[in-house]
């Protein structure tokens, strides 16, 4: 199996982003593999060890994003590839899915792509869709178990999690699949792959090296980002002598203020 | 802009989820003020009386294309035919849901424009939409707008806009489409139920259970119970059946935290926060959760949130409207007593 895993590095989910003169910021918080992607990496791994093959991780972004890729390679991915070019600075998800797709064609023979569900910064979850359109690959989203995986038969089945429950699907390779949580748990890096990966060389693409002419316009600007209207809550603490007082007092307010 | 703005009718088996609705009222507003009208794209077997209600709900015609290969939803086919039937679209609002969001994707990708998921508010800027999106798990907003590429392509978050009133005696013209599309290699081998029960997207009043809990002191598992994970789970059980009757009693959704999801009490379906599902209901009730920043990335635009915790310093009360500082043990099943009183239950 010749498996791509699409990662992308993000702020950590613990981190106080703000926002000045449209500059976003996240203080002195570290840059993280996207959350999310930890379980496409690691699925990714699983498979590999199934059925053996390679896996390569796969990121667009700035040169800072050697680090997400650093640590796919320490988890234990064969290679690790950048795609990076100051055209791309005001990429959108359409130039983002465009990019991503060609790079995929030009590691060539890919049978599987996965995808985390999301990424934490931007939160869109249409990257895994948009690239498996323009390669015009099936695409299995929200996936929370492969069920089977049969490469000589060239299928994958999966369960993905809708909104109403699991739907079982079977689809042909090559496949895109994203992946939810709970599919895994994503292992920490050991140290011989941590070694691994501080000496790894990671090849830096640019869009021409991925056969487009000039890095594609976007259809979306951001005209605007700006922190959300705090919102002034004063937290009513409600008490009493007993636990009966305290409850019957809250159901009374709630009552009153017409929340229920 | 005569017939531009277009509208998506997401559902599940027929039944069309309510955010559907909220879209249809988007698309109505937006359709008045440029004074066009709204047509649903409807997609499914047996989907007539799904058209039908799109009128109801304020679509001026309805694009329905009802075929037996249209039964299980998958993208590949389901992108096609909204490509094709939305290429002269000015507009196209879809309801942000697990099956929208790509699709909405996937026919930015066929039709090459812009598309922008999780809208929460929108402003018309000349003939373009002005969108505002949560970004960074809603520690930051972004207005993102598509200038020149058409259609527009706006997915909502759930309840941020109101679902309209149904009207029975609106009229409106249901068109057959003819369903064409190309092989489809996927196939739809069976469903399993859900396992959260009620939809918490949709849930107008959520009550949550975190690490909290399992941890009642008073309570001593049985002796057979040895080993402290099974106690651990045994205390658990205990706890969630008390939130779980709150629930109930308030007709509301479970939800959790990813502490007591990943500890095993409650399946991950249920929980909420910046890597589970983001809620907006009336009322959050939070029962032990301490109020991490994770967590309230996917709860904070509940509009009244109620905090139970023992902790007087948990950093839940800082969001939330009314606040216990007790034991859940005592204060849920008090609570629960209360409402049914008061409820009349
Ligand atoms: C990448 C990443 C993503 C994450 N995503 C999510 C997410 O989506 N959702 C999420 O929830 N978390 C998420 N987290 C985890 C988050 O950081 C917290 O660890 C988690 O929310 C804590 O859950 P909790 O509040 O139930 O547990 P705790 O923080 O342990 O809080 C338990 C609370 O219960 C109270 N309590 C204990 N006993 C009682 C009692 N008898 N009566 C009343 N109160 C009591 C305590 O005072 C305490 O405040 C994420 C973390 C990371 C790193
Ligand atoms: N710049 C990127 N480089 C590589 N993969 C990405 C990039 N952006 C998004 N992805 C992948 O697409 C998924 C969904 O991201 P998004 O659509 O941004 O929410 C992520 O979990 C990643 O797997």
């Amino acid at each position: 199996m010749n498996i791509v895993v699409c990662v992308k590095q993000t702020p950590d989910t613990a981190a106080t982003v703000t926002v000045e003169d449209g500059i976003v910021s996240w203080g002195d918080s570290p840059l993280v593999l996207n959350p999310w992607d930890e379980y496409a990496v690691e699925e990714a791994l699983r498979i590999r060890e199934a059925h053996s093959g390679q896996v390569t991780a796969l990121s667009l972004g700035p040169e800072a994003a050697m680090e997400a890729l650093k640590l796919a390679l320490a988890m234990g991915c064969d290679q690790a590839i950048l795609i990076n070019d100051p055209g791309l600075t005001d990429a959108d998800p359409l130039v983002v899915s465009q990019i991503l797709a060609a790079g995929i064609n030009k590691i060539g023979e890919v049978d599987l792509v996965l995808f985390g569900r999301g990424s934490v910064d931007n939160d869109t979850g249409i990257t895994g869709p948009q690239v498996a359109r323009r390669l015009n690959w099936p695409v299995l989203s929200l996936v929370a178990a492969i069920t089977s995986l049969d490469p000589e038969g060239r299928t994958i089945a999966v369960e993905r999690m809708l909104d109403e429950g699991r739907q079982l699907v079977r689809s042909p390779l090559p496949a895109a699949v994203s992946v939810v949580k709970g599919i895994n748990e994503p292992r920490y890096p050991s140290f011989m792959g941590i070694r691994k990966a501080s000496r790894a060389e990671i090849p830096v693409w640019s869009t021409s090296d991925v056969g487009l002419d000039e890095a594609p316009t976007p259809a979306m600007t951001w005209p605007e980002v700006f922190a959300p209207p705090k919102v002034e809550t004063e937290c009513e603490m409600i008490e009493g002598e007993t636990s009966e007082e305290v409850a019957t007092r809250l159901a009374d307010r709630l009552i009153e203020e017409k929340v229920i | 802009m005569a017939n531009k703005i277009f509208v998506y009718i997401d559902h599940f088996n027929g039944q069309a989820l309510p955010a559907s609705w909220e879209a249809v009222g988007v698309a109505r507003t937006l359709a008045d003020h440029f004074s066009s009208v709204v047509t649903a794209v409807v997609l499914g077997y047996e989907v007539e009386g799904l058209a039908n209600l799109s009128i109801e709900y304020g679509a001026d015609r309805v694009l329905m294309g009802d075929d037996p290969e249209l039964k299980d939803y998958r993208p590949e086919p389901f992108a096609e035919m909204v490509s094709q039937l939305t290429t002269e679209a000015e507009i196209l609002v879809l309801p942000t849901t697990s099956r929208t969001r790509e699709l909405a994707g996937m026919v930015a990708v066929d039709l090459e424009t812009g598309m922008a998921p999780d809208v929460i508010t929108f402003e018309i800027d000349g003939d373009a939409v002005l969108a505002t999106r949560p970004i960074y798990a809603g520690k930051l907003l972004t207005k993102v707008v598509c200038r020149e590429k058409r259609p527009q392509i706006i997915t909502l978050r759930t309840r941020a806009f109101p679902k309209p009133e149904p009207d029975s005696g609106r009229s409106g013209e249901v068109i057959r489409v003819e369903v064409v599309m190309g092989e489809v290699v996927t196939e739809v081998t069976g469903y399993t139920e859900s396992e959260a029960g009620v939809s918490l997207a949709d849930a107008a009043i959520i009550v949550s259970g975190g690490r909290g809990v399992s941890s009642n002191p008073k309570l001593t598992p049985p002796d057979e119970i040895t080993d402290e994970k099974e106690q651990e789970m045994w205390r658990a059980q205990q706890g969630f059946a008390l939130v779980r009757q709150l629930a109930e009693t308030l007709g509301a959704a479970m939800g959790a935290s990813r502490a007591a999801v990943d500890a095993g009490y409650i399946p991950y379906p249920h929980q909420v926060g910046q890597t589970g599902k983001v809620v907006s209901p009336d009322l959050y009730v939070a029962c032990g959760i301490s109020g991490a920043i994770q967590h309230l990335a996917g709860m904070r635009t509940s509009k009244v949130i109620v905090a139970i915790n023992k902790d007087s310093e948990a950093p839940i009360f800082k969001l939330a409207r009314f606040g216990v500082a007790g034991d859940l043990f005592d204060i849920v099943p008090a609570f629960t007593r209360a409402l049914k009183e008061r409820l009349g239950k």
